[in-house]
């Protein structure tokens, strides 16, 4: 491409107002008047609400509002929040209201709301609401709910199936019934949360004169929060600007809109006041959506060569109370088993279960993990019983280059069928063993022996959709002052939209990446906006910055070309001056050139040339976009503890070209440390009346500096043949194997007590249970 | 209840204020003196998002009340750049890619700065063991414990061997 | 997540502080701050009154006195870590404190706080238990010592009254010589541990075993000191079978199950920590087992 900033190291431009402290999180803005919310919320997991006493809480001082759902305006204050991907395999389609009316179905959901001078004072009057709750048995178990004739997760209802699909292709009983070989797994992942270090927060202002109502959140998606929003409040959605400012970590929680979203807003149009809420450590545990939770029953089947002939199993879905983001979470785990592989058959039976505990809705891998986790822990199996090493059984299996684009045989939560656009599956696993130097470990794996110390290496393929649609769009204008101005629908909680955003258009306008003005995530901004998930904002809206930077080259172009007297194939755009190649080679800034396309009061523009210097683009994918990757784990097991320590960890990762090396290690990087985290540390426990009782980071464990090496990173760019800049998403890839390999290495790093592992989080206590009960001890103890 | 006096002196300028005997000290930086850089991430003393400088030493700003740093010295992000211009610390960050959203950042500067000032040496071991008090959830720490060597390196003058 | 109202009282004087505990209603001690503020943050504790004990000086310090390290109840456990006495003194502190929490909650805690605090994975209650330290209560009405084996009377319960307070642990010092093990697991670096085993052993040039104190945490409601394992040890001579023999005892404990961890793990680890903590303290004592 003869890039300039396009592929560059670039550092990024977030970062000096970050490292100083001046960030603008939602908390940070402040407005006169503010007043503090804080949310009366249920203590129990599945109750009827028999009313609510707010009197004691209205007579302390400086509490101003105490609202239940009554007090909601329509059509908020009954009808639930919008189902934003309905699917006719859905059979309770439930979403909650705002605030709750009748019953709650979870630990935290909100009752009624205190508007107070401080949220000190909030929170001491939310302790003097008294809210009368019928306790209902709860549902906690996932697999026992979906059996017939238990309790039912809503009192309503008398199933707590939400839905129940299977996906199939090929003949997988034949492959079964065939087979040299059959192996079976379960599997077990556990739940767990984003866990931003920034909590959620939301801050409403309603300016009377203009009739503005202006919602700062935390959110991933603006724009869709305010059509949700117009919609639950009963305004157009012209009178509502969303603004999502710096946002301190998403990975997907932050990408649904939530009850509070609404009941802010309410509130400060209620009480005339600007009205903040920031979700404390304790709320977020309780009421921010959560993920994995998965129990999968397979069975593989392979020739005596390890080539897999067909996969079938049962897979069951803890999706929480409620399906605010439908199945789109199972039904991706479902449609990724296959992977990199070819499965000739398939066959999953998926089983969507209610519960009484907070939603699943994506969390960084987006039930991607649960799926790689099933697939790679049933090939090591393979690898183990047919003697044959697990990167070879690997390779026997992997779809060859020259088969792309690989059509799977499944349709995808894109609405699109699974056809894998492009890819090198053999040589990224190649060249992740090759940076693990996997070839030497056994040689390393026996002198460590010697030595008493287990170690042990562990590997996982993974193909990712991303990229998906339906649009992000970018304006690039240029201004009379130079400056590119660019706004977009396209966020950041941290994966630096600004600067790779601005890297693309620099390199198509010919702008120094310093002259680039962005908006991002304000809905005033542009008029159609999606949001960051699923890994789309680099195809989405790096495509149509690209697209709309080009057309703006092309007006400048035209523009410099007629200024000088010259044609268009003459101008050299650079660093924001146009040059022309002839005679003594005079040149135009392009603030001179926006000036000249505001053309004159009453003058008609010369033909060919368009108002101001401008351009809108919002490329729309056709289809996701299929990156992949190959991680490669080596650790060391306490066998005596049964403490793990990762030694190493190599990935090479395929996301199309590059913008910004930088931010791509990084996003694999901050992956990989997540995927660890879900490997050996992470678990969202609930007791049997669903409770939780991991609601703090003592409990919940997130991983340290100590617990996360920095990885060795290879890059192998398969360009994206179906969008202009040939990229593809990198947020998630960093997790989705890692649970996989890192389990996978602490089985060969024990491979002395032949013991085997199918779960995660993989925690020590586990390692010794399984040792003890292989009589690994009898053994150690002696000496 | 419980209104109380309190002089505390914030990145060299001193503020005497009557507050809430309750109102924590992180409370007070952000909203009293609108210091809005140092975070709260959970309030309970384990994520260092609020990890500020009291008489030099590096203290949970959750954990402690405005009125307990009544005669002390508190040091925020904030006074990192007294006159704009970025620290050695802080410019590493950037170098490094040390941070994507920002918010664990200014609780990571300010356990480095303690560290270093410490340590002008520490190892990449000791560097991940001091920053075991903050928890980052965006970069897989690599990037932060590349700008602490790096900075480590710049502030004893010498070149970091394979340095971007 | 705010903590509900109190008063706040920041006495200089030691009687002072006495004065008001006895004095004030549904009072709370703040020493370090990194245990009790987190609960008064979730209002798990709600105090109306809050003494703050941070501006007492009497309360500070390290000397030898008498062939015991006194050690005030607000003596920052960072002050402790960078001590000399503690260091030449009492090595297996200076080891524990390594593994207790963070710089930061180090830079404020205290070993006041952390002993009256008594969560059962504290490194440094483990560490008075296996000095036999004893702790000075004071209150209005005096001053009285209480053993350490006495002093914890249940799961997070201490033998203080509402109204006495730590004022300062005596750890009598150990022969310069000595050697000491300290092991615990814990899930990340500076977590609570899990389990953990804290080992003193005074061997003589015969080798044979002049003294012992194995004491774990983590794995019962309060530190413990394994006596069986102690006895077993004492007047032979020390080697790996011995080691082995001893940490064997300490698998007949009964362990705490809670959702990080079961007992039958506790109690594995017990057995393995004591044997690793064992053979450190031999080791320091100059014996190869």
């Amino acid at each position: 491409m003869g890039a300039k900033h396009f592929g560059a190291r670039v550092t990024r431009l977030e970062d000096p107002a970050l490292v100083a402290g001046h960030g603008r999180f939602v908390d940070d803005v402040k407005l006169p008047g503010l007043l503090h919310a804080c949310f009366v919320r249920s203590p129990h997991a599945h109750a009827k609400l028999r009313g609510c006493d707010a009197r004691a809480a209205l007579a302390m001082a400086g509490v101003h509002a105490v609202l239940t759902a009554d007090d909601l305006p329509e059509p908020m204050r009954a009808t639930p929040l919008a189902l934003l991907l309905p699917n006719p395999a859905l059979i309770v389609a439930r979403t909650q209201t705002a605030l709750a009316r009748d019953e709650v179905c979870y630990v935290g959901q909100a009752v009624a709301v205190v508007i107070a001078d401080t949220r000190y004072i909030a929170e001491d009057a939310a302790a003097a609401v008294i809210v009368n709750y019928e306790v209902l048995p709860a549902v906690a178990d996932c697999r026992a709910a979906a059996e017939e004739g238990g309790p039912c997760a809503h009192s309503d209802l008398k199933t707590n199936i939400a839905s129940t699909f299977t996906l199939t292709y090929g003949d997988v009983d034949a492959a079964l019934e065939n087979a040299d070989y059959v192996f079976h797994e379960a599997l077990w992942q556990h739940r767990g949360g984003g866990m931003a270090i920034e909590t959620r927060a939301v801050l409403a202002h309603h300016d009377p004169l203009s009739d503005l109502l202006t919602v700062w959140s935390g959110t991933q998606t603006p724009h869709i929060g305010r059509r949700m929003l117009a919609d639950l409040i009963g305004r157009d959605l012209e009178s509502i600007r969303m603004i999502a400012p710096d946002v301190g970590g998403g990975f997907g929680p932050k990408a649904i809109f939530y009850p509070e979203e609404a009941v802010i807003p309410a509130a400060a149009l209620e009480v005339g006041r600007p009205v903040k809420w920031v979700e404390d450590r304790r709320e977020h545990f309780l009421c921010a959506t959560q993920e994995r939770d998965q129990y999968w029953d397979v069975g593989i089947a392979v020739d005596k060569n390890g080539k897999v002939l067909g996969i079938r199993g049962r897979m069951v879905h803890d999706t929480g109370a409620y399906v605010p983001w439908g199945i789109v979470m199972p039904y991706i785990a479902a449609t990724t088993v296959p992977g990199p592989y070819v499965v000739p058959s398939y066959q999953l039976e998926t089983v969507v279960v209610l519960t009484n505990k907070v939603p699943t809705t994506p969390v960084r891998g987006a039930g991607r993990p649960q799926a790689v986790f099933c697939m790679e822990r049933l090939l090591d199996r393979v690898a183990h019983e047919l003697q044959i090493d697990r990167a070879e059984v690997r390779r026997r299996n992997l779809i060859q280059p020259e088969q792309m684009p690989y059509e799977v045989g499944l349709l995808f939560r894109d609405g699109k069928p699974l056809i894998y656009d492009s890819g090198d599956y053999p040589r990224g696993q190649d060249k992740a063993l090759a940076l693990a130097e996997y070839d030497d470990f056994r040689e390393r794996q026996k002198a460590a022996l010697a030595q008493g110390r287990f170690i042990g290496i562990g590997l996982a393929n993974y193909v990712e959709g991303t990229g998906l649609g339906p649009f992000e769009g970018v304006t690039v204008r240029v201004l009379p002052s130079g400056e590119v101005a660019v706004a977009t629908g396209a966020t950041s909680q941290g994966q630096g939209t600004r600067t790779t955003l601005s890297q693309i258009v620099a390199e198509q306008v010919g702008c120094r990446i310093a002259d680039v003005v962005m908006t991002i995530g304000d809905t005033a901004a542009i008029s159609q906006g999606v949001g960051a998930f699923a890994s789309r904002q680099a195809v989405n809206a790096g495509s149509s910055a690209y697209v709309a930077g080009t057309a703006v080259r092309k007006q400048l172009l035209t523009l410099a070309a007629r200024a000088l007297g010259v044609v268009d194939a003459d101008i050299d755009l650079e660093d924001g001056m146009a040059t022309s190649r002839r005679g003594n080679k005079p040149s135009i800034s392009f603030g001179d050139l926006a000036r000249l396309a505001q053309g004159i009061p009453g003058v008609s523009l010369p033909v060919g040339q368009s108002a101001g210097i401008e351009h809108t683009a919002y490329y729309t994918p056709t289809q996701a976009a299929y990156c992949s990757g190959t991680h490669v784990a080596e650790v060391q097991v306490d066998a005596m503890t049964g403490g793990v320590k990762i030694l190493r960890y190599s990935v090479a990762h395929d996301s199309g070209r590059v913008i910004n090396p930088l931010i791509v290690d990084g996003q694999v990087q901050g992956g990989v440390a997540h995927g660890i985290g879900n490997a050996l540390l992470e678990w969202m426990q609930y007791d049997d009346n669903a409770q939780p009782l991991t609601t703090s980071f003592a409990d919940y464990m997130l991983p340290m500096a100590t617990d996360v090496p920095t990885c060795a990173i290879a890059h192998v760019e398969t360009v994206n043949p179906l969008n202009p800049i040939g990229v593809k998403g990198a947020g998630e890839g960093g997790t989705i194997p890692a649970p996989a390999a890192i389990v996978a290495a602490i089985e060969d790093a024990l491979t002395p007590f032949g013991v085997h592992f199918a779960e995660t989080p993989l925690t020590p206590e586990r390692i010794v249970a399984t040792l003890r009960s292989a009589g690994a001890y009898d053994r150690l103890f002696a000496g | 209840m419980g209104r109380q006096a309190t002089r505390v002196t914030v990145n060299g300028k001193s503020y005497a204020r009557v507050v809430d005997a309750r109102l924590t000290l992180a409370d007070f930086l952000r909203h009293d003196l609108n210091l809005t850089g140092t975070h709260l991430g959970c309030e309970h003393g384990v994520c260092g998002a609020c990890t500020v400088l009291v008489d030099g030493r590096s203290a949970r700003s959750c954990l402690m009340f405005a009125v307990q740093a009544n005669g002390c010295e508190v040091t925020t992000v904030e006074g990192l750049a007294p006159d704009g211009q970025l620290s050695v610390l802080q410019q590493a960050f950037i170098d490094n890619h040390g941070l994507q959203c920002g918010f664990c950042t200014p609780g990571m500067l300010m356990t480095l700065t303690e560290l270093l000032r410490d340590t002008p040496n520490p190892s990449e071991d000791e560097v991940r063991e001091a920053l075991t008090g903050n928890l980052c959830r965006c970069t897989g720490y690599a990037g932060i414990v590349a700008a602490a060597l790096d900075a480590a390196h710049k502030l004893r003058g010498t070149a970091k061997p394979g340095a971007r | 997540m705010k903590p509900a109202p109190f008063e706040y009282h920041a006495p200089r004087q030691l009687k002072d502080a006495a004065e008001l505990l006895a004095r004030l209603p549904n009072a709370k001690l703040l020493a370090g701050g990194q245990s009790l503020v987190p609960m008064m943050n979730f209002r798990y504790v709600i105090a109306d009154n809050v003494i703050d004990l941070g501006r007492v000086d009497e309360l500070r310090g390290v000397a030898l006195v008498n062939g015991a390290l006194r050690i005030g109840a607000m003596t920052r456990q960072r002050d402790l870590e960078f001590s000399t006495d503690i260091a030449k003194h009492c090595p297996l502190m200076a080891e524990a404190l390594r593994h207790v929490g963070h710089r930061q909650t180090r830079n404020r805690g205290t070993i006041g706080g952390s002993l009256a605090h008594a969560d059962p994975a504290a490194e440094l209650p483990a560490v008075c238990a296996a000095y036999d330290a004893t702790v000075h209560a004071l209150s209005v009405r005096g001053i009285r010592q209480i053993a350490l084996r006495e002093f914890y009377t249940g799961y997070m319960a201490t033998a203080l009254a509402a109204d006495e307070m730590i004022a300062a642990i005596d750890l009598p010092v150990w022969r310069l010589g000595h050697g000491h093990g300290f092991h615990e697991f814990a899930r990340r670096s500076g977590d609570f541990a899990i389990a953990g085993a804290a080992a003193l052993l005074d061997v003589g040039a015969d080798n044979v075993v002049r003294r012992a104190a194995l004491t774990l945490f983590g794995v019962t409601a309060a530190p413990l000191r394994v006596e069986a394992a102690e006895t077993q040890l004492v007047g032979k001579p020390l080697d790996a079978a011995a080691i082995r023999a001893a940490a064997a005892a300490a698998w007949l404990v009964e362990p705490i199950s809670d959702i990080h961890a079961g007992g039958d793990y506790r109690r594995h680890l017990a057995q393995v920590l004591s044997a690793r903590a064992l053979n450190d303290a031999a080791r320091r004592a100059g014996v190869e087992a």
